[in-house]
């Protein structure tokens, strides 16, 4: 599947949970509460998803094919028989790559007017 | 946890299916995190603060969707989407239009209080169903009823307003006092009239728009004096805007005031009786007691009153029947355009969702489950529905009111009609019924049956069963425009009819205009006739003009003014069976109006009080007493003085086209006795001109201002317009049946069209086989045809039975047209058959077309 520039950019800019979802999803393939105790965990608990906003962004993410659900499970220990697991597609990760430029290229232009950020 | 699995219900169910396990885990999950003792509190109130936005979320996203989708199809297939939205609205739109002006006119309760109980009295003779009583007749029937709470009585007049601005002509009805109490409206101002009034000094009581208009809504009216006629009138009361009685034109009311003389004859009939019914006491109760009084009153006045019998109708009743049958006809041709409409769109839309079958079978394969399309289905036909009955509502918003013309004048109700909501929610939902159990049913029916024989190329979707929906849709749809059309038909005859009838005169280049002399000033016929001598010669010298004339009243505008006559030397006696309708003229009247002088000389000048007495009859007139001879110099007595006769001339049809008009009797105006028969004396001006009538009007106007400052000019009109008048709310009825029925058509026409080639499509192999094997052009050709003309002659035939009975029903509106008018039907049903074969022509040549290597190879 090749990853049209346009496809792309008519996503950007992308909702703070996907985004935050995608991060999840970024280094393992993961089920909802995972993903919803990651973003918890990285956001220091300020962005609590709930059971229905989680799935409500998965099932929009999976029809514009971010994510997908995975048939084949993760090593049988982390397994958890009932649950459906999540991985970043292809298209999802230039997604999240080119909102990633856009967030950066925001903060450059920021800095450059000599804006600091609040906290060090 | 349970709380939370019976929330999940909220999801739409497709998505809970997917999603609802992981959401029942996720929240289980994080539930366990919750301690302590509220936990179970907490988890509750989380899983309703979870579900229920995000559930209402989910549906609006699918909405969404499924909207965008909507949109996308529809604007693949233009057409079909146009043609949905416009029948839709035509439907609905005539529909709630049509039934807003029926209930307007025929069934909201009248502005008064318990209109139920109100009822008209009218005298019954020979000839006449409906005549207003004489004060001696009124006078004893109230004395006589016990079935009703109150009676009482009125008369119309007009009279000259004059006052600080141009004087003006109004209409008045003159009241007996019970009528306000009677009625049951209180005034917005001041009192009404009372029992008080009748004996003490001249009051009136103002209409609202009459305040309005003079005296520009000021309360301090109350108290002051305003001329009537030229006699002083105390202003006692303002009426409520919605107070239109006894018609709306009315613009004042004054006391009726019966002096014994109004006692002394019974034969002079002018008053309407009104009467509210006694509390449980039945219509029929109170006409039996009515019948007997009238019978009981011509045992005693064996010859005023010979065959003379009370009619008692709800006020509501009293309409005409044509103006009832005006109004029903048009809900008649709303309903066949809803049929029409509901049929059209049924076919529309089965014909696309049987050819969507194939596009729903590939997304219930590709995992979209029934529900899902279903809901993708009811959203289209919903936003088609939406669409269609948005125009259709602004259809109906706009349309009711232009339909005032068909509510008649006499209806005492202010207000205009106006689209009513529940006739505009009936008609709406009953589209969406359509829409939704066409729309969708086949669609689903066709996704649910999982075979995949949907999926191979060529299917042929539809068996007997769409067959027979196919044809009786097609049957349906030229029925419902064949009734129309036949209707509309023998309607637009009816009219025609009478445009030829022959009113009895020329109107056209006639201008007339209406100056009626203040009794009080004018009581003498001497200064009369100084008025009309000096009017009328001035109006005579004017350039292009060939005659003037002044007559009691035009014809058509005054139907009535009916005498009984007794001729000389005979024994008949002077009642109903020999009125006649008495005019008084100047000389030139009959030029004017270019009424046929047979046999005689016209009214002259040189007719006076001095001279003997005359008359001029009209020809049913001489017809009626003299058949055979020549009825100059017979003499007979009307109005109390005997004439003799020095002239006859054509009759006129002064009760209007449809109706029968009875013999016409003018008498000069200046042989009219000093202050006799008032009410006749001449107040309408007709004045013939080469041409340009509508360009004298100012020069007129400047004539009579000259010879009385105080007199004001109404009603000026052109003779031709007043006849137009006559058939104004037919001709209005006959085109916007005829619009209907050109719409219906057409509609009739894209269905035929639509279902045909639908047939053909799914014919597409058996065509092409058939062609493969030899079969010609013209065969082929004439398959598709055939079979689309013999289910339009089912349906014309079904038409035109519907359409016989509807114009047996509205035999009156027919002006003897007969229900079963050969060339009205003939042309009906060629019509719909050529539209037939129009709509059949374009898929029966694609048959034709069809290429046997393709369409095998399709398959």
């Amino acid at each position: 599947m090749t990853t049209d520039r346009a496809d792309v950019e008519s996503l950007l800019p992308l909702p703070p949970a996907t985004f935050h979802i995608l991060l999840a999803l970024a280094d393992q393939d993961r089920h909802g509460y995972a993903i919803i105790q990651d973003i918890e965990a990285r956001t220091s608990g300020e962005l609590r998803l709930s059971a229905g906003t989680l799935y409500r962004s998965i099932a929009r993410m999976v029809e514009q094919g971010l994510i997908a659900e995975v048939t084949r499970r993760p090593p049988a220990a982390a397994d958890d028989g009932r649950r459906r697991y999540y991985r970043v597609t292809p298209f999802g990760r230039a997604v999240a790559r080119a909102e990633m430029g856009r967030l950066a290229q925001l903060v450059r232009l920021a800095r450059a007017r000599g804006l600091t950020p609040e906290t060090a | 946890m349970r709380l939370y699995r019976a929330l999940l219900r909220l999801y739409p169910s497709g998505y809970r299916q997917e999603y609802g396990e992981e959401l029942l885990a996720t929240f289980v999950d994080k539930a366990r995190e919750r301690t302590g003792l509220l936990a179970p509190l907490r988890n509750a109130l989380a899983a309703a603060g979870d579900v229920v936005p995000n559930a209402l979320l989910v549906h609006a996203d699918l909405l969404h969707q499924d909207l965008r989708h909507a949109v996308r199809s529809l604007a693949r297939t233009p057409g079909f989407a146009l043609t949905v939205v416009l029948v839709v609205a035509l439907g609905v739109g005539a529909n709630t239009a049509a039934f807003s002006l029926a209930d307007f006119v025929l069934l909201r309760p009248l502005p008064f209080r318990e209109p139920d109980r109100l009822v008209k009295l009218w005298q019954a003779t020979p000839g006449y169903g409906r005549f207003q009583l004489s004060p001696a007749n009124y006078r004893d029937w109230r004395a006589a009823a016990r079935s009703f709470e109150g009676i009482a009585g009125y008369t119309n007049r007009q009279a000259n307003l004059v006052g600080t601005s141009e004087p003006e002509r109004l209409e008045i009805a003159r009241a007996t006092p019970e009528l306000f109490g009677l009625l049951g409206v209180p005034p917005l101002l001041g009192r009404v009239v009372s029992p008080a009034d009748s004996a003490a000094g001249q009051v009136t009581v103002l209409g609202y728009a009459l305040w309005q208009r003079r005296f520009g809504g000021d309360p301090r009216v109350l108290g002051s004096t305003v001329r009537l006629d030229g006699e002083p009138h105390t202003v006692i009361g303002v009426m409520p805007p919605t107070f239109r009685f006894p018609s709306r034109e009315t613009d004042a009311w004054t006391p009726l005031i019966f002096t014994p003389d109004d006692y002394l004859d019974r034969n002079d009939n002018y008053i309407y009786g009104i009467a509210r019914l006694g509390g449980g006491i039945s219509l029929s109760r109170a006409s039996a007691e009515m019948e007997t009084i009238a019978r009981n009153l011509e045992r005693q006045f064996p010859e005023e009153n010979k065959d003379t019998r009370a009619v008692v109708l709800g006020l509501r009743d009293d309409l005409s029947e044509g103006s009832r049958l005006l109004v029903l006809a048009l809900c008649g041709a709303a309903l066949c355009i809803l049929l029409l409409a509901c049929a059209n769109l049924a076919s529309l839309l089965l014909v696309r969702a049987t050819g969507r079958a194939r596009e729903l079978a590939v997304r219930a394969a590709l995992g979209a489950g029934p529900e899902r399309l279903v809901r993708q289905l009811v959203t289209e036909s919903l936003a088609l529905a939406a669409l269609g009955g948005g125009l259709g509502v602004a259809i109906a918003l706009v349309g009711t009111p232009l339909l005032g013309r068909l509510v008649p004048a006499t209806l005492p109700v202010t207000d205009e009609p106006s689209a009513n909501l529940p006739m505009l929610i009936a008609a709406v939902m009953l589209t969406v019924l359509t829409g939704l159990s066409f729309g969708v049913g086949p669609a689903v029916a066709a996704a649910r049956s999982r075979s995949f024989d949907a999926l191979r190329d060529g299917a042929r979707a539809g068996g007997g069963r769409t067959r027979r929906v196919r044809a009786g849709l097609i049957v349906t749809e030229v029925a419902a425009s064949a009734a129309l059309l036949v209707s509309s038909g023998l309607l637009l005859r009816a009219v025609d009819r009478l445009h030829s009838v022959d009113p009895g005169f020329r109107a056209e280049n006639v201008l007339t205009l209406s100056t009626a002399l203040p009794w009080a000033k004018y009581l003498l016929t001497e200064r009369r006739e100084q008025f009309y001598d000096r009017v009328l010669a001035e109006v005579r010298a004017l350039p292009g003009v060939e005659s003037a004339a002044y007559v009691t009243g035009l014809p058509m505008r005054l139907r009535g003014g009916i005498f009984p006559v007794a001729i000389a030397g005979e024994a008949r006696v002077a009642d109903a069976t020999n009125s006649v309708g008495l005019r008084a003229v100047t000389p030139q009247y009959f030029t004017a109006l270019d009424i046929p002088l047979r046999e005689g000389r016209d009214v002259g000048e040189r007719d006076t009080r001095r001279t003997p007495l005359v008359a001029v009859v009209s020809r049913s007139f001489a017809q009626r007493y003299w058949p055979d001879r020549s009825p100059i110099g017979m003499r007979f007595t009307v109005a109390g003085e005997e004439r003799s006769i020095v002239g006859v001339v054509g009759d006129v049809r002064t009760r209007g086209l449809e109706r029968q008009s009875e013999p016409q009797v003018y008498i000069p105006s200046a042989q009219m006795a000093d202050s006799a028969i008032m009410f006749y004396a001449p107040k309408d001006l007709v004045v013939r001109s080469g041409s340009a009538e509508a360009a004298l009007l100012p020069a007129v106007r400047r004539i009579i201002g000259a010879a009385d400052a105080e007199q004001p000019i109404s009603d000026a009109r052109l003779l031709s317009e007043i006849v137009a008048d006559e058939t104004a709310p037919r001709v209005t009825q006959v085109r916007l049946l005829g619009a209907l029925s050109g719409i219906a058509l057409l509609i009739a026409g894209l269905g035929i069209h639509g279902l045909l080639a639908f047939a053909v499509s799914r014919r597409t192999r058996e065509l092409g086989v058939r062609r493969a094997l030899g079969e010609a052009t013209g065969s082929l050709v004439g398959r598709v045809l055939r079979e689309g003309l013999l289910l339009s002659l089912v349906g014309v035939a079904l038409g035109i039975a519907a359409a016989y009975l509807a114009a047996r029903a509205m035999g009156a509106l027919l002006a003897g047209v007969a229900p079963a008018d050969p060339a009205t039907l003939v042309a009906a049903a060629a019509l719909c058959l050529a539209t037939a074969l129009l709509g059949g022509l374009r898929p029966a040549i694609r048959a034709a077309r069809v290429d046997p290597v393709v369409a095998l190879r399709e398959e």
